[in-house]
């Protein structure tokens, strides 16, 4: 019978089918950081067990990590609390760490692929919800509770009700300076940010075929954020030449062997999946959220929606609400909001090719005046990477600032935060009410969009600038 | 974990689409090894007016009575969305919800309550509005669940909700999921031992 590659991923992993009760699925990779680990860690202790497998278990900081200073004792006091508690914990249980002072450091879903240790035909698991960035080398990854990581630290294994699946089709040829962040944000704006809910999304058609595994990534990242558990890409040699070679990446005769298995992973032709939706990759244009949800998108040569000509009565309340907060008004063109501050960076957007992207467009330009612009690398591998290109001194001749790697004003939990009031074009993934900073205003967009936004001192429709 | 059987509450209507758990319990309160003392910081930037929580925002539907006992929240789509925080879960437990009705919820917070004893009871559309009417009426007003009937009971009606099997009993005994789970030992190892052999490049000793 056919079956999707989600179903033969579930089923390769099952150690015991739900009898009227729950699956037990079984865990390859288990992702580690220190704002969501420390409560399991300490309630493992207190029930006296211990990690089943430190050997798949990886651990790093970077969500509280400074982006301006490697000196632990300059960050605030509850951040060192919880670096030290994952320090000790991972000492304690055997689990190997990168902290905050390892050169291979970095947001844990750019270490994960960057050191081979993401593989196709996993099932991966994090204590974070952009965990689902995996599954851009057909893994199987998702994020996870604390509760949840407490059950996979004792038992290498997860309870889990089968998810539905979902089809995305997108075929055709992306146009010019359109990136695989404009198709996720077309996606979330097409089906809503509950729009996955309950479903395992497979990306598939010839304009997902034809993208490097980076720009894979960014797609899978923001699964998320149309609600979905996961977000998958069935691997070809695209993901095998990525892989291959890498740190942790099976070498020799276990390569032939996995490269074997991971060929069958690709959904089968005539695969039943539970939705299937079709998109044609010309009609994605460059996209920026005007809004404070994700699904809250449009394309940037677009306006600002009028909520009262919206015909639901909840999206209405809710695109008011937005607007309030945005301090928006209807009709006022995307390209002519002006921003104060620029962030590239992220686990959607803080690899490599994200930042070579953002420097060519800024190389021999300048920040706009009152405009602060930072990049900050999704690692300490991305980081030597760049500087080896000379990347940093293009992006410092531009005035922007070159920041440590981690997950710094994503989501704004060290002290890389919008102030009251600021806007901001970010390459990050979410555009909710104060993510950045309290009363921060955030928009969405590629990192070649925030780059060009960072010069022209307002969000700017990327296909005039680079004609 | 607290049992859930039933419960009875005061129920608030917090009519917002797509409420997030960085709106249930922002970043700067997560950065705590414990898991408690959350509920103060439960809706944080709507609930205050300052950066440091000193000042209520009078306008905050739970800065109004009788709304400050509430056991019971109500909702529109989509809650829970965004980051997989289980502070959040523990933020709502903490200021002493039971319970939370609404048409959908993000799958991972919804796991989430699961494990922290709060009943998440998902009611068609047009129900969760039957019920928001019926609050916004009667102030004050309280909604009751009956986990083992599955029914949600407002103004003298009855709604039946669904709940996966498991889920259910996990919070009708208050489970040790992981004590659950580790009964089965012996296939999680039978299993390991099989999928090493078979693909050896997992076993990254």
């Amino acid at each position: 019978m056919s079956k999707t590659m989600f179903e033969k991923i579930w089923q390769d992993h099952l150690v015991r089918d739900s009898q009227g009760d729950t699956a037990i699925i079984y865990i390859d990779l288990h992702l580690v950081h220190e704002v969501t680990s420390p409560q399991a860690f300490a309630a493992l202790r207190e029930n006296k067990r211990t990690v089943r497998c430190p050997e798949k278990t990886v651990a790093t900081m970077d969500h509280n990590v400074s982006t301006r200073t490697k000196d632990i004792t300059k960050v605030d006091a509850n951040s060192r609390t919880q670096m030290d508690t994952l320090s000790n914990n991972c000492r304690e249980f055997g689990v190997r760490l990168y902290d905050f002072a390892d050169k291979d450091q970095g947001i844990v879903h750019v270490i994960g692929p960057e050191q081979g240790l993401t593989l196709p035909g996993l099932t991966i698991v994090c204590g974070d919800s952009h965990t689902a960035t995996h599954g851009a080398f057909g893994s199987l990854a998702f994020g996870i509770g604390t509760s949840e990581v407490e059950h996979v630290l004792a038992t290498q294994t997860l309870q889990q009700s089968q998810p539905k699946t979902m089809l995305i089709n997108i075929d055709g040829q992306l146009s010019k300076a359109v990136t695989s962040k404009d198709i996720i944000l077309y996606i979330i704006g097409l089906i809503g940010t509950a729009g996955g809910t309950g479903y395992v999304i497979e990306y598939a058609g010839s304009a997902v075929r034809a993208l490097s595994m980076e720009a894979r990534m960014t797609i899978c990242n923001m699964s998320i954020e149309a609600g979905a558990r996961a977000g998958m890409i069935a691997p070809d040699d695209t993901t095998f030449n990525y892989v291959k070679g890498r740190d942790f990446a099976p070498q020799g005769n276990d390569w032939e062997k996995a490269v074997a298995y991971w060929k069958t992973l690709p959904s089968d032709v005539g695969a039943k999946f539970d939705r299937v939706i079709n998109i044609k990759a010309e009609d994605i244009k460059p996209m920026v959220t005007w809004g404070t949800s994700p699904g809250q998108v449009t394309s940037v040569d677009g306006v600002v929606p009028d909520p009262e000509t919206l015909k639901d009565a909840v999206d209405r309340t809710a695109a008011r609400n937005a607007l309030a907060y945005m301090d928006l008004t209807p009709g006022t063109k995307i390209s002519d909001i002006k921003i104060d501050k620029v962030f590239i960076g992220s686990c959607t957007n803080g690899r490599i090719e994200d930042l070579r992207a953002a420097a060519q467009i800024v190389s021999g330009k300048r920040v706009a005046p009152g405009v602060t612009a930072i990049v900050v690398p999704g690692s300490g591998r991305v980081r030597i990477q760049a500087e080896k290109e000379g990347l940093d001194k293009i992006f410092i001749d531009a005035d922007f600032e070159w920041r440590f790697a981690g997950c710094s004003m994503c989501l704004g939990m060290n002290d890389d935060q919008l102030k009251k009031g600021e806007r901001c074009a970010s390459s990050s993934n979410r555009n909710f009410e104060g993510r950045q900073g309290p009363g921060g205003r955030t928009h969405l967009m590629s990192p070649e969009m925030a780059a060009v936004a960072a010069l022209t001192g307002k969000i700017t429709d990327i296909r005039e600038f680079v004609n | 974990m607290e049992p859930f059987k039933t419960h009875t509450g005061l129920a608030v209507p917090l009519n917002r689409v797509n409420v997030d758990t960085d709106a249930i319990i922002p970043k700067q309160f997560l950065r705590k090894i414990e898991k408690t003392g959350f509920g103060k910081h439960l809706f944080h930037e709507w609930r205050y007016s300052d950066y440091e929580g000193t000042k209520e925002n009078p306008d905050f539907i739970l800065n109004q009575e009788p709304y400050r006992k509430a056991t019971v929240l109500l909702a529109p789509d989509n809650f829970g969305c965004g980051s997989s925080r289980e502070h959040a879960p523990w933020a709502l437990g903490d200021f002493g919800f039971k319970l939370i009705i609404a048409p959908s919820f993000a799958d991972i917070f919804y796991n989430n309550c699961v494990k922290n004893g709060i009943l998440l009871a998902q009611l068609k559309s047009l129900e969760v509005d039957e019920i928001f009417a019926f609050v916004d009426k009667n102030k004050g007003a309280t909604v009751a669940a009956d986990l083992p009937a599955q029914t949600i009971t407002a103004g003298g009606k009855s709604y039946s909700f669904q709940i996966d099997a498991f889920n259910k009993e996990c919070l009708l005994k208050g489970l040790d999921g992981i004590g659950w789970t580790l009964q089965f030992e012996d296939k999680i190892t039978s299993y390991e031992s099989k999928i090493n052999s078979q693909h050896p490049w997992l076993s990254r000793g």
